[in-house]
């Protein structure tokens, strides 16, 4: 098998701060019109003394190359196969970039009157409307930044129809497949947060959450598919028995790349609800953000909707209104990350439903394909058909010691972005992987030989695992050291730039 | 690939799905649309908003239209930049993480702190993350606000913290439009200050008094900053006494895009690291020795602490924080000096006009940095219309804001506005017709 990377050009750089030069600059500022002030005598004490601490001086092409160079140290979408799971690493348009930065959208400002922007209010009401029917939700605010700010923006709602019930309960349920933030999310409400173990077969049981349902629990939290990539067969019955208590329905939309127009989470008894843009309607991750976390409820949530909502105003058009009184409150400053909102109606329109479909078919034949290859050579600690995703775990290879953290290593010494490893923790050693739809039969098996080599060699040469990665610019980087001894940011050293 | 799955048709890959939950039809959506056609639509839905580039623009309150080095979006749109995510595995995310390191450095510079995070979702829900880490620090739960927070971000900390069990006290404004004297409205069961730098109306506050005030019933101090730029000119809040420095810093490069995404930032002291929320980059090496960047003190967060994190936030505002780093990396530190030097210019220019024109006023005597209120004769809506006809966006109505100041505006000159246009809009909020 040939390596799906090599050696290349790869360059050394420093800090920005190693390269300043004194005096040197990149960009100019345009010359005053306007008689310049004394700062000091008009802002006193407020004004800087010295000069501004903690930039660096240098010219454009310094700047360009910097992050040029930098850029080339990433693994990307755009580069290959990045079967991060959960995190729906999809292609990214480029038609949704380009749409992102028109001036129409990229120059508006948030507190322009209404009737200036009612070509973006159109677009919210449209999108709003597009992932209503999509999940099944009656109605859906766009305002949050991110699928963590739409958690805690979809228990804050809980919370609030809980009060206005007259009804204080405490907990919350959050299987042990969960990710992070769920608990966090809870937790930030002031819930206290009970697991709910999964069953030997990787799923919720109606018993298990039977057993811990009561009044004192708001809300269970529950992400479908799950994070071991199954889809919660008892779904309906489980929203019963929280329903019959009183108890409402989180569903965590992480994972609803694997859905799309084969099935709703509002038709499955789920009444309150995130998406991630970022992955489901592939805005691009960025690096670490920004993303979109819109959330869907049914109707008996809707009156405690974050506040601005969309609206159609009486005299034609839309406008934000702030006017809901018993609304959640604001959760961000304008109304939400805009730019990912246009990304994903651009590319809602250019799938359409045939298309979202498609790519939901096709998410679930890669991920299982994947596993039909893989089944063999890794373990599988629940091995059944998947959705969009599958857990492999290290368990085979306790003998000669390599670990998941050794096969994510080779993988990139192969040119690939390891899976989302020892994820969920229900399975020690884990391996998620997420192909999505977006790669091909030939990328697959590309990545599925590169695999079954890797545990091949696990067998034969564990010391190669163990050392890698091996052609990359650096080598395995000292996480404890990092955590210890924190540096946090650059101090010069004894002799600092000139 | 059916056949490697032993499936014949691809509906059958959908088994443990109950066939009652199914949705056996289509969604009811638009058939799919080419690109030609999807790119027509959008470009039709963006002409029907007003925009910085078209108008003499002069509403900021939180947005700022500022100009944006061509640099910035080149090298930030670099696909191995957008399309990458958390950077999880150190070894292929070098350019994520030294990046964000050099964001870490630039902004404890500019604050005058000494640790910084990899980004929140804006400095609204900065704010309010300030509020909850000062809340841990002290184990308090009483936070004082000036009436100086820009509102929706009083809003989102109202929102935040209504789920815990917090008192929310507000410190009205003073005559000149700074906060009145803080030291009242705090007690010994005071968690933080928040004071807004600028503030809202774009007055400067006192933060060294405000900290002596905090400091007096060992609390802290947390500056809101909501116009970045203002620290290319003011002393770092960090040196002034402020313990959290938060805030908005999209006048680094980021778009207005109707307010996101935009760039919340967060810096503390170096001994309160360990309550941050968010991810934090850190020096370390690699087996070789060489020098390489890591996510770190990640005990603190979610994935590892769960119910228990200082925070739940997991994807944050990267790509933002890298155009502001590039932003800031082209400006240096003369260059930004320069830049707020000329914003602030800018204003008291316009400044200087209002109070030579019959029927304008100023009704703050506190200095700003580049945004301040003027009052205007009859009602502020009439002025922004007649302005408005004349291609000038001339600010924010503060009717909805500031009620007991109608009829008012409050306005923003950044770089972006020539002297002839702050002349065009003061002979037009003065009643003169082009």
């Amino acid at each position: 098998m040939s390596p799906n990377a090599t050696r290349g050009f790869s360059y050394e750089e420093p800090l920005l701060f190693e390269l300043s030069r004194r005096g040197r600059r990149g960009a100019a500022i345009a010359a005053a019109d306007v008689p310049l002030v004394d700062t000091r005598q008009l802002l006193g004490d407020a004004a800087a003394e010295d000069e501004v601490q903690g930039l660096p001086e240098l010219s454009e092409v310094d700047v360009v190359r910097h992050f040029t160079r930098l850029s080339t140290w990433n693994a990307a979408v755009d580069l290959g196969i990045y079967p991060l799971g959960s995190c729906t690493m999809k292609y990214n348009p480029k038609l949704n970039e380009h749409v992102a930065r028109l001036p129409g959208f990229a120059g508006a400002h948030p507190l322009s009157p209404p009737e200036q922007v009612q070509g973006l209010l159109e677009l919210f009401h449209g999108l709003e409307g597009m992932l209503a029917e999509i999940s099944g939700m009656d109605r859906v605010t766009l305002q949050p930044a991110a699928g963590a700010q739409g958690e805690l923006t979809g228990i804050m709602m809980v919370r609030a129809y809980h009060e206005q019930r007259g009804d204080r309960r405490k907990q919350v349920l959050v299987p042990d497949s969960a990710h992070g933030t769920n608990p966090a999310s809870a937790a930030l409400n002031g819930y206290e947060v009970v697991p709910v173990p999964s069953g030997p077969d990787g799923i919720l049981h109606p018993e298990a959450v039977e057993a811990l349902m009561g009044e004192q629990v708001a809300a269970l939290m529950v992400t479908n598919p799950n994070t071991l990539g199954l889809f919660e067969s008892h779904i309906a019955p489980i929203c019963d028995i929280v329903h019959r208590h009183g108890g409402l329905v989180y569903g965590d939309g992480a994972n609803l790349n694997a859905l799309l127009g084969v099935a709703r989470p509002g038709d499955m008894g789920i009444d309150v609800m995130h998406f991630n843009l970022h992955k489901t309607f592939s805005t691009p991750h960025g690096g670490g953000g920004p993303g979109a976390g819109p959330v869907g409820v049914k109707r008996p949530l809707a009156p405690f909707l974050p506040t601005p909502v969309v609206v159609r105003a009486p005299e034609g058009g839309f406008r934000l209104d702030d006017d809901l009184p018993n609304s959640v409150g604001r959760l961000h400053g304008s109304y939400g990350n805009v730019g990912m909102l246009v990304r994903a109606y651009a590319y809602i329109l250019s799938l359409g439903a045939e298309g979202l479909r498609r790519c939901s078919e096709m998410a679930v034949l890669n991920a299982n394909y994947l596993l039909a290859r893989l089944r063999d050579a890794f373990a599988v600690p629940y091995d059944q058909p998947v959705m969009h995703e599958c857990v492999l775990s290290d368990r085979k290879f306790a003998e000669s010691g390599v670990t998941t953290l050794d096969v994510s290593k080779r993988l990139i010494d192969h040119g690939y972005h390891p899976p989302t490893i020892y994820f969920p923790l229900v399975v020690p050693g884990a391996m998620m992987i997420e192909p999505t739809e977006s790669e091909s039969l030939e990328s697959l098996d590309r990545f599925a030989d590169t695999l079954l080599a890797i545990a091949d060699e696990a067998q034969r040469d564990p010391d190669a695992l163990h050392q890698a990665p091996q052609h990359t610019r650096l080598s395995r980087l000292n996480e404890t050291r990092a955590a210890r001894r924190p540096v946090l940011r650059y101090e010069p050293h004894e002799e600092g730039p000139p | 690939m059916l056949e490697g799955v032993g499936r014949k048709r691809v509906e059958e890959l959908f088994e443990p799905i109950p066939e009652k939950l199914r949705l056996g039809r289509a969604l009811e959506l638009p058939a799919s649309a080419s690109e030609q056609e999807v790119l027509a639509h959008l470009g039709e839905l963006a002409a029907r908003n007003e925009n910085a580039s078209q108008a003499d623009w002069f509403l900021g309150a939180g947005t700022y239209a500022h100009f944006v080095p061509t640099a910035v979006d080149a090298l930030a749109s670099r696909a191995e930049f957008t399309t990458s995510y958390t950077p999880y595995q150190p070894e292929i995310s070098q350019g994520t993480l030294q990046a964000i390191f050099e964001w870490q450095s630039m902004t404890t510079g500019l604050t005058g702190l000494q640790v910084s995070n990899a980004s929140m979702y804006d400095g609204a829900s900065a704010t309010a993350e300030a509020a909850l880490m000062a809340m841990r620090i002290t184990r308090r739960s009483r936070v004082v606000v000036t009436a100086g927070l820009h509102p929706h971000s009083r809003q989102v900390l109202d929102t935040y913290l209504r789920g815990l069990e917090a008192e929310i006290v507000t410190v009205p404004r003073g005559a000149d439009g700074r906060s009145a004297p803080l030291a009242e409205s705090i007690d010994d069961a005071t968690a933080c200050v928040i004071v807004q730098q600028p503030a809202f109306l774009g007055c400067v506050e006192d933060l060294a008094a405000a900290a002596d005030a905090a400091h007096a019933w060992g609390a802290l101090l947390v500056t809101s900053i909501s116009e970045a730029l203002c620290l290319g000119l003011l002393r770092p809040p960090g040196e002034l006494g402020a313990d959290i420095v938060c805030g908005e810093a999209q006048s680094f490069g980021v778009a207005m895009s109707f307010g996101g995404p935009h760039l919340g930032f967060l810096a503390a002291r170096q001994k309160h690291v360990r309550q941050m929320p968010g991810r934090l980059v850190g020096e370390t090496v690699d087996s070789n020795g060489q020098r390489g960047f890591v996510l770190t003190l990640s005990t603190r967060e979610q994935h590892i602490r769960r119910a228990r994190a200082t925070s739940n936030i997991c994807t944050n505002q990267g790509l933002c924080l890298l155009m502001a780093t590039i932003y800031l990396s082209l400006l240096g530190p003369r260059g930004l000096r320069e830049l707020a030097q000329l914003n602030l210019a800018k204003a008291e220019y316009a400044k200087a006009r209002v109070r030579e024109t019959p029927g304008l006023s100023l009704p703050l005597d506190a200095p700003g940095f580049n945004e301040f209120v003027v009052g205007v004769q009859g009602s502020a809506a009439t002025a922004l219309a007649r302005a408005r006809e004349q291609g000038i966006v001339a600010g924010l109505d503060l009717e909805a804001f500031a009620p007991d100041l109608s009829p008012e505006l409050l306005l923003c000159t950044t770089e972006t506005s020539s002297r002839e246009a702050i002349d065009r809009l003061i002979a037009a909020l003065a009643g003169d017709r082009a």
